[in-house]
Order: C-alpha cells, then sequence, then structure tokens
C-alpha cells in the first residue's frame, strides 16, 4: 500500500495531466462510476453529510485502529469526489487522517473549480472524514 | 446589423467569456440582465443626485425625488393601473408578499380562515402566507396542478370555501413556465368574494399585463427580473383594498403623526415605503420597462426559440420535460426537465464548464418537485436578447454532457 504522501501525489499527478476542467469532470465522473455499490440499507440519514447538494452517504468502519470508509453520492461528479477522497484515506490509521492538512484537494484546484455550494459540499466531506478519524483515535 | 444584434449590444454582460468561452446566460428566470440605459440611470443616481426621497428641500432631493416618484407614474402607466397610488415600491416581489401577508393577516383574517396558493407557486408565494396562517390559525389549502403542469383552475371552484379569504397564484410559474389562466382565476375570486393575488416575478417579462382588464386585487413583481436594478419591486393594489390595509413595517416615511399616545399613518402608497427607499434603483425601473417594450419586438425570434427548444426536449425519449404545454402559445422559453441517468446538478456543473449558465435543484419550489416525484430539474430559461445559435449550442452541450454522464 503506498504511503498517504505517495497516494496524495498520485492523485495531483493525474490530475495535472488534464490540461481543461472537462477532461478532469471525465475522470471525475469515471471513479464515481466505478467506485463499489453501497448497500441501499446503509443510505441512512445519519451517514448523510450535511451541506452537499446532492446527496452524499459515508459510512467508516474502525478496525484496530484504521479506518475503511465507503460511500455513495446520487450526483457522479460528487460521487467521484468523495471517491477520490476515500481511496487517498481509507485503511489509513485515524490518527494519520486526523493530522492531515487536506490541502491536496486545493493542490489539485478541486476546491475553487467547483461551485460554491459544492464547495461547500466538499468541506463537509472533509470534516466528515476528519471527524471519524477523530473519533476513532 | 440587424435588430436583435442591436439589442444585444444593449447588455454588456452578454459579451463576457468563462472560462475561455462565450457566455451563454440561460439563467434569466433567476435574474435577467441589465441594459446600458438601467447601468446609466443607476450609476448616474448613485454619483450624481444621491439624497433621500421627501424630506429635505434642497435642489439633490428635489431631482431624486422627481426621479422616484415619476418611476410610480411609469410603472402605473406599464401595468395600466387605474391610479399611481395604487403602485407601492418594494425591495421584490417577496417583500410585496410577505408584506401583503402581513398586513391581510392582521387585518382581514380571523382562525380558522382558509388561504389558497398553488402547487405551482415558489416558495416565496407559500411561505408568508404560511407562517400568517401560522400565526392567525388560518388553514392553507392547495391547488393542485395537472401532468402537463396546468393549473387545476376547474377544481378551484370547490376547492373555495365560505372561509376562503385570498386566492394566491403565479402568472407564470419559475419552473413550468406556463402562463396561467389568471383572468379566470380572478373572476371566480371575484364571484367568491375572495380576494386574488398574483405572483407576476415571471408573468411580467413575459406576458403584457393590464391590471384593470385581469381585474386582480394584487399583482407583484421584481425589478431585477425585468432588467432593472436588484433590490426593487412593486406591489399593485387596488385602490380600495390599499386602503384598508395597516402598514407593514414602521418608521420613516411612512407616518402622518407620532406621539406618545398614538401614531397615525401616511396615505397609500407612503403607509408601506417605511424607511430609505432604494432610490438609486427604483427610477431604473423607467428604462428597465422601456426596454421590455423594445424587446417584444423581437418575439419571432424568442418564440421561434420555444418551438426548437420543445421539439428538442420532447424528442428526446431519456428527458422528461415539466410544464409541457397542450399549444406552444402558453409557454414562455423556460425548460426545466430531468434526464434519465444524470443528475440535474451534474448536467449543470458540465454545462457550465461548457460557458452556460443554467440553473438546477429545487428552483425554490420544494412542494412542486415532489408533486413530479424529483430531487431537482435543470432549468434553461431565455431571454429576448438570447439568440436561435445559443439554443443550438445549448442542445449539442447538453447532449455531451449527458454522454458524459451517462
Amino acid at each position: 500500500m503506498m504511503s498517504l504522501e505517495e497516494a496524495k501525489a498520485a492523485v495531483i499527478e493525474e490530475f495535472s495531466m488534464f490540461d481543461e476542467w472537462l477532461d478532469k469532470y471525465e475522470y471525475l465522473i469515471e471513479l464515481g462510476k466505478n467506485l463499489p455499490e453501497f448497500p441501499e440499507a446503509k443510505k441512512t440519514d445519519d451517514r448523510l453529510i450535511k451541506g452537499c447538494q446532492s446527496r452524499v452517504w459515508l459510512d467508516c468502519t474502525a478496525k484496530d485502529g484504521v479506518l475503511e470508509f465507503t460511500a455513495d453520492s446520487d450526483a457522479i461528479i460528487t460521487k467521484g469526489i468523495i471517491s477520490l477522497l476515500i481511496s487517498v484515506y481509507s485503511g489509513r490509521s485515524a490518527g494519520e487522517i486526523a493530522a492531515d492538512d487536506f490541502s491536496f484537494v486545493e493542490q489539485i484546484g478541486l476546491k475553487e473549480n467547483l461551485s460554491p455550494t459544492r464547495a461547500n459540499g466538499l468541506v463537509s466531506m472533509i470534516a466528515t472524514i476528519r471527524g471519524a478519524a477523530e473519533e476513532n483515535i | 446589423m440587424n435588430n436583435l444584434n442591436k439589442i444585444r449590444l444593449q447588455f454588456p454582460q452578454l459579451a463576457e467569456k468563462v472560462y475561455g468561452k462565450p457566455l451563454v446566460y440561460l439563467d434569466n428566470a433567476a435574474t435577467a440582465l441589465r441594459p446600458i440605459p438601467v447601468l446609466a440611470k443607476w450609476g448616474e443616481l448613485s454619483s450624481r443626485f444621491n439624497s433621500n426621497l421627501h424630506r429635505a428641500v434642497h435642489h439633490i432631493a428635489a431631482v431624486a425625488t422627481e426621479e422616484y416618484e415619476s418611476t410610480r407614474d411609469a410603472v402605473k402607466d406599464f401595468i395600466n393601473a387605474s391610479s399611481r397610488e395604487e403602485i407601492v415600491f418594494t425591495s421584490g416581489a417577496t417583500a410585496s408578499l410577505n408584506l401583503l401577508a402581513f398586513s391581510i393577516g392582521e387585518s382581514m383574517i380571523r382562525e380558522g380562515d382558509e388561504i389558497i396558493v398553488s402547487e405551482a407557486d415558489h416558495h416565496s408565494d407559500i411561505v408568508p402566507w404560511q407562517m400568517m396562517c401560522g400565526r392567525r390559525g388560518a388553514v392553507l389549502k392547495v391547488l393542485k396542478v395537472d401532468d402537463r403542469g396546468y393549473l387545476d383552475v376547474a377544481s378551484l371552484k370547490s376547492l373555495i370555501s365560505g372561509k376562503t379569504k385570498v386566492v394566491c397564484v403565479p402568472h407564470i410559474s419559475n419552473v413550468l413556465g406556463l402562463i396561467n389562466p389568471v383572468k379566470e382565476v380572478v373572476n371566480i375570486c371575484k364571484s367568491n368574494n375572495c380576494i386574488s393575488v398574483i405572483d407576476g416575478a415571471q408573468g411580467i417579462v413575459h406576458a403584457p399585463v393590464d391590471v384593470q382588464d385581469l381585474g386582480c386585487d394584487f399583482y407583484a413583481f421584481s425589478g431585477h427580473k425585468v432588467y432593472a436594478a436588484p433590490g426593487t419591486g412593486v406591489l399593485y393594489g387596488r385602490k380600495e383594498l390599499l386602503e384598508k390595509l395597516p402598514p407593514y413595517m414602521g418608521g420613516g416615511e411612512m407616518i402622518a403623526s407620532v406621539s406618545w399616545e398614538k401614531t397615525t399613518y401616511a396615505p397609500i402608497p407612503g403607509r408601506f415605503e417605511a424607511g430609505t427607499q432604494n432610490m438609486a434603483g427604483v427610477p431604473t425601473l423607467k428604462p428597465a420597462l422601456e426596454m421590455v417594450g423594445q424587446l417584444r419586438e423581437t418575439e419571432e425570434n424568442s418564440n421561434a426559440i420555444r418551438d426548437y427548444m420543445l421539439d428538442e426536449l420532447r424528442n428526446d425519449a431519456s428527458i422528461r420535460l415539466f410544464g409541457d404545454p397542450v399549444s406552444n402559445e402558453d409557454k414562455i422559453p423556460l425548460f426545466s426537465f430531468a434526464v434519465d441517468g444524470a443528475h440535474h446538478e451534474d448536467l449543470a456543473l458540465i454545462l457550465d464548464k461548457m460557458g452556460i449558465a443554467v440553473r438546477s435543484g429545487q428552483m425554490c419550489a420544494e412542494p412542486l418537485m415532489d408533486r413530479f416525484g424529483v430531487s431537482g430539474m435543470v432549468r434553461a430559461s431565455f431571454a429576448p436578447y438570447n439568440t436561435m445559435e445559443e439554443a443550438e449550442y445549448f442542445i449539442k452541450s447538453l447532449h455531451k454532457a449527458v454522454d458524459m454522464l451517462r
């Protein structure tokens, strides 16, 4: 498994390959489509991330201090974004996630290229992942 | 240069580029663009004639007051009200409707009375009445729309009871874009002794409005949707009724005299214009309403766009159009739809990167979204300055966006 820094660097490199934002969206859409199926039974209000315009569910399981995230959204680009986040953070220790500054999303220009409502959604997703990590330290 | 191109030059924002692509602005139902004469009036009043209204004796105040009060005459003429006192300036249609719901509620509504709004109403028509019903113990009832999006006017007669005091419907829904038979609604109200309130936020832009012919008691609209400055709006009220209403807000020039024992209020319309008014904004309604007249000359173009858009959207089996007219003439060039397998938000986000500004989501009409069983829609709303090329580019881009998402 890649280290957290390596995983972030890989995402940054992947994004730098695309000049156009439409291509970046296409990439996010692919990620969204490839996200493993999320059980309907888990689409509960307590897993719904507040502050997103589209619906986003995030589930977190902790085992020996290591967190596994699964997620879903009814909007595919949002699903791609959450997929990107969990591909970087899933399978890592709660302490490592909680200590991270999540600045790689700014390095790939994701935050400023989303509409303000989507950017707020992204902030909420990050806050939820960080919150789950802090709870499990 | 053809007429449309000349008109487009009057709207500087149309030359804007987004992400290096020409802006295709199709969010006109949210707010329209502002033409040069409106920008000029706004700038001139702010930079040369900034003064509070009605109060001071100095020259600048006289100019500002004249600009403001002559706008009342222009609005009166535009909607053919019978007197200038019937025109109340507000900050927008939402403020007009809140004023009305409050003042009617205070003076005319008792426990158990009923207010009827429609399923096609904007939240600004629903929530103020709902709040008032809560305060007064009144009941809010709902006039349905059919599957095409038409108001079920036939059921209105049976929905109205002896306790119904107010019926509020949109002239044109901001989601469905169908011109409602408001005159029929008004006539039913008249024969049942109910107050008729028409939300004209979209209607004032797209349909000729003659309040005397229509016969409604109240008609509300915003300035910013009809090319004027934001923070401007109008409440038309039939004089006889408006005079019966108590003020909504106190302070400023809405008084006749103030003492510790008793305050008396100014006559209409000043009674409803508390506090410092939007003295630079309101006068932009004059050039804005003149622009509406000029823009009606391009009606043929708007109708061609409407027909083209209806054909394209109806011919795609994966697209569900909301507000599907029986006859094209019932529809303004405003199209809300959902696409199978493509979320409204994703579509709007991709279209944005193609330079196209559309609206997505619930469009301030959550009950209507529930009615049609969707979490949201995409809305492309055209103004008379939009071109057929833009409509074609929109359809092409929509297909591209859908292909990306599937």
